[in-house]
């Protein structure tokens, strides 16, 4: 008899478990908001859609923050160049005399290959003065691969005051 | 000679002048194969229509249960995405295998859709829209049903491969146990019915289906139906036979090109089989809702064309076979056995005799 009780028993538990597990998936079907899959070439610039954008900690390529002055922080010490692994990165330094006359070593050229590089963020943790960073851009497809060269200091730019 | 009429309610003037007409213009050799001719092709189309539409649909379906959104680049909502994909699998290249029985190994794929084509040919899709009545159309239709698992087990032999074997043993292991199931449901309804002649069936739910006549042991044996129906038919939960992460892909796994094609339309077809029966049986085929007493109501019902309630509760029925696919995760042999033997059977013979004590006593509505 005992038996018999759990055997019917057994059968209205399992049929109530399966009916959760049903719950779950019809709720999913019947409301399309759920639906977490992104359309990507529509999502980028689709009106009155939200923009899609990259998380703040994505490593999309390497670029040299700028202020509004046209300044940055690279003090072309280098370190960037030897941490990297793929010899990404190659620092074109020039010396300066200064206003006390005084030899300075300034930044001529920042030159950073996206082609070779593999984002392992070497570069930006070890910076000194945190002259690197990463941006969100992940778009980096071009025709031409004299492209992916980029120099990252903009012309002209100078160092930050207060950085040596 | 007839007037041509077409009502869309009541197709059967319609194939009575068709039939009229050939007989007056050919011999009745000649008109009988032209028949047949006419609803061959017929056939062949709503078969490939359908086909193609549930592959479409299962991605849809499966996609919304998880979250997706499924195919939406070919055409419109990704609409043509499975006519592409016919168009791939018929310019494929048909890999022949060296050790494998040829011929059998050719001929497996038609045994399928054969079988297939016999079954359908009983269903009533419509008032008129009735290939072959028999007046044991319930029977025929389980007989020929379950002779799809010949052309599974012929594929898993000649294909000389032992997933195959495995994949087509489990199956004919699934059929054997579950074609009970399903047999005694359909006999659960045959005895509230009175009649194993579908259209008699089909008309004897005029005023109220079945589902509602027999109440409890109706709504029992029409959820063990949708159970041993999607075990027969080879689908998740209940997809040992294929089981693609242990067995490769099962029976067809040496198959290719179209004639992979012909047993994955197969598969999906069997589904919509299983699910017309569902339909046709326990909620009145193409038989409007009617509740007895509103006769406003009952009209509107009746003005929806009999076809579209016939497609429509099979979709009902298809989408729920489904919502099972993408819900649970698949058994093993012994739980399927186990699910089968110890208590779909039991539950169902004891219900056959409720039933048969409701239909006694006049308790039914």
């Amino acid at each position: 008899m005992k038996s018999f009780i759990k055997y019917i028993s057994d059968i209205f538990s399992g049929v109530a478990s399966l009916l959760k597990g049903m719950r779950v998936t019809g709720k999913y079907f019947f409301s399309p908001r759920a639906i977490v899959t992104q359309q990507y070439p529509e999502n980028r610039h689709k009106k009155g859609k939200k923009k899609l954008e990259m998380f703040d900690r994505f490593k999309g390529e390497v670029i040299m923050p700028h202020s509004e002055n046209n300044q940055h922080k690279c003090t072309a010490c280098g370190i960037c160049e030897n941490n990297c692994p793929n010899g990404t990165i190659e620092v074109i330094s020039v010396m300066n005399i200064g206003e006390d006359g005084k030899k300075k070593r300034a930044l001529d050229k920042h030159i950073y290959r996206l082609s070779m590089c593999s984002f392992c963020a070497l570069c930006v943790k070890t910076c000194p003065s945190k002259a690197l960073a990463f941006s969100q851009e992940f778009e980096h497809a071009v025709f031409d691969r004299k492209k992916l060269i980029k120099i990252l200091n903009k012309p002209g730019s100078t160092l930050m005051k207060g950085i040596e | 000679m007839q007037d041509f009429k077409f009502n869309i309610y009541d197709l059967s003037s319609f194939t009575h002048w068709v039939d009229v007409s050939l007989y007056s213009y050919c011999t009745p050799f000649w008109a009988m194969m032209w028949e047949m001719i006419i609803i061959g092709v017929a056939m062949l189309l709503f078969y490939a229509v359908i086909g193609l539409f549930l592959v479409y649909a299962e991605r849809k379906v499966c996609a919304f249960m998880q979250n997706r959104i499924g195919p939406n680049r070919v055409g419109p909502y990704g609409f043509i995405q499975t006519v592409a994909d016919l168009v791939k699998l018929l310019m494929k290249e048909l890999v022949i295998i060296r050790k494998s029985d040829k011929f059998l190994f050719y001929l497996a794929p038609f045994i399928v859709i054969i079988v297939n084509f016999m079954t359908m040919a009983a269903i009533p899709f419509a008032k008129g829209i009735h290939a072959i009545d028999f007046n044991i159309g319930v029977l025929y239709i389980m007989a020929i049903s379950s002779m799809g698992v010949i052309g599974v087990l012929i594929a898993g032999w000649s294909s000389n491969n032992k997933f195959s074997m495995i994949g087509a043993m489990r199956s004919g292991a699934q059929i054997v146990s579950y074609e009970l199931s399903v047999g005694f449901s359909l006999i659960t309804m045959c005895v509230l019915a009175g009649s194993m002649q579908l259209s008699t069936i089909v008309e004897g739910q005029s005023e109220c289906w079945y589902i509602f006549q027999g109440h409890i042991p109706a709504i029992i044996a029409f959820v063990i139906f949708l159970i041993a129906g999607t075990a027969e038919t080879n689908r998740g939960p209940f997809d040992l036979a294929e089981a693609e992460s242990e067995l490769t892909a099962g029976y067809h796994t040496e198959y290719s090109g179209i004639s992979f094609a012909f047993f994955y339309l197969a598969e999906y077809i069997n589904m919509f089989i299983i699910a017309s029966i569902a339909a046709t049986v326990f909620w009145g085929g193409w038989m409007p809702f009617h509740i007895s007493g509103l006769a406003g109501f009952n009209n509107i019902m009746d003005f929806i064309p009999p076809f579209i309630w016939y497609i429509g509760k099979t979709f009902v029925i298809i989408w729920i076979m489904m919502w099972f696919k993408w819900t649970f995760p698949r058994l093993r042999i012994d739980q399927l056995l186990t699910l089968e033997w110890k208590y779909l059977l039991p539950i169902n013979l004891v219900n056959i005799i409720l039933m048969a004590l409701i239909v006694l006593m006049g308790w039914h509505f």
